[in-house]
């Protein structure tokens, strides 16, 4: 016990952290709270909220698996040049000259496929535990926009590797974009920087992929935590709490 | 006193001025910046492959001629009322049809569809007509075709 009194206890420690070691119900509560990490999260959380029917951790696994997608997502593009042909080739020698770059690009690859079930999977909990409804009305919001940035990411990824299906994907879907009334090719020249997918597309693109969309993924998902916590936590499963309602006013 | 306060209210201060001043610069700039940020964006020089291909002379292509174009994927075809000129892009699944002289009709080699020289659909499994292509006369005076321009399906280019 003097040891960590004596790490603690000082001034360089309280500079730092601002409040104790010790695992007392203020230090606990002053962990997240004083922390520009934690304070998201709110301070005490209901022991019904925490078990796994409550939210399957299915928010949790996909901020998690967004964490993974940046990690290896920076690696790569150590080794990635977003140019024609060179994109190419650099995924080529990702797979097979780069050390662990065939384990790192299908670790991005299979997360991001895992991300956007897992997104999906949790907008369905959400929904089915009728968890959208006032007053977490703007939080459901703002989770469809991170699905949908979710999309985009895994989308605009696609292009990236610069093969076949990746051309071929992104020529079908901006022209997609071009049947919108009006704007569609207006919209699609800006986003292609011109009028076939080539090497302009892939710069922007690979901006996109790779700042942009992070970028407002990583506000949108503060927010999304920010509000959980103004809202009164998870809300978990209204149903399972009548159910039990229901068996304990059971004669 | 309650008069006096709303009179006060409604005449124009000098915060009020600086105030209507301050956000309609602010306005003027952000309105600035993103007119700015949509002409960034949009490249002014394009390095792509052309879209546009010189058919000749237009006294060179007699009545019932049909020019190929295996590089720009398409048919110029001299008819009694004038030109038209088509993809040859098969519209069933995207090969690249052959003009046969001796029928007269354009055909698809991989799945069979037929065309008559309008290119309309005469057999096999094509959805729609070739598409027609614009068309235009080049600064020389030569017949020109805008492949990346698709034109309703029987308009006759004249000259």
């Amino acid at each position: 016990m003097e040891l960590p009194k004596a790490a603690t206890e000082n001034s360089v420690w309280r500079s730092i952290f601002r409040h104790g070691f010790f695992a007392t119900n203020r230090n606990r509560v002053l962990l997240v709270m004083d922390n520009v990490f934690l304070h998201l999260h709110s301070t005490k959380v209901r022991r019904r909220n925490l078990e796994i029917t409550s939210t399957y951790f299915l928010g949790a696994i996909a901020l998690i698996l967004f964490a993974v997608l940046v990690g290896t997502g920076l690696l790569l593009m150590l080794y990635y040049h977003p140019s024609v042909p060179q994109a190419y080739f650099d995924m080529k020698e990702l797979q097979f000259v780069v050390g662990n770059g065939v384990f790192l690009r299908n670790l991005h690859r299979w997360a991001a496929h895992a991300m956007v079930l897992i997104v999906f999977l949790h907008l369905l909990r959400v929904f089915f535990h009728r968890a959208f409804r006032p007053p977490r009305e703007f939080n459901w919001v703002v989770g469809v926009v991170l699905l949908l940035l979710t999309l985009l990411l895994s989308y605009t990824g696609y292009l990236l590797p610069w093969d076949q299906l990746a051309f071929w994907g992104v020529s079908v879907g901006t022209n997609m974009v071009r049947a919108m009334p009006v704007l569609g090719a207006k919209v699609r020249f800006l986003l292609l920087g011109g009028n076939i997918v080539g090497e302009n597309a892939l710069l922007r693109f690979y901006v996109l992929h790779c700042v942009l969309l992070p970028l407002a993924l990583i506000v949108g998902v503060a927010v999304h935590l920010w509000r959980v916590r103004k809202d009164g936590g998870v809300a978990g499963s209204a149903g399972r709490k009548r159910a039990k309602l229901e068996k304990e006013t059971r004669p | 006193m309650s008069e006096k306060k709303s009179e006060r209210d409604q005449a124009t201060t000098r915060r009020h001025f600086c105030q209507a001043t301050g956000i309609a610069a602010c306005t003027v700039a952000a309105g600035g910046a993103a007119a700015l940020s949509v002409d960034f964006l949009k490249p002014r020089a394009l390095f792509e492959p052309p879209t546009k291909f010189d058919a000749g002379p237009a006294d060179a292509i007699g009545v019932g001629d049909v020019i190929t174009n295996e590089m720009f994927r398409a048919y110029v075809v001299r008819r009694q009322d004038g030109f038209h000129s088509m993809s040859s892009v098969c519209t069933h699944l995207g090969c690249i049809t052959r003009y046969l002289p001796s029928d007269g009709i354009i055909a698809c080699p991989c799945h069979g569809s037929r065309y008559n020289l309008d290119g309309e659909v005469l057999a096999g499994p094509a959805p729609r007509p070739l598409h027609w292509l614009e068309m235009d006369l080049s600064p020389k005076g030569d017949i020109e075709v805008d492949t990346s321009l698709e034109v309703p399906f029987g308009t006759v280019f004249k000259l």
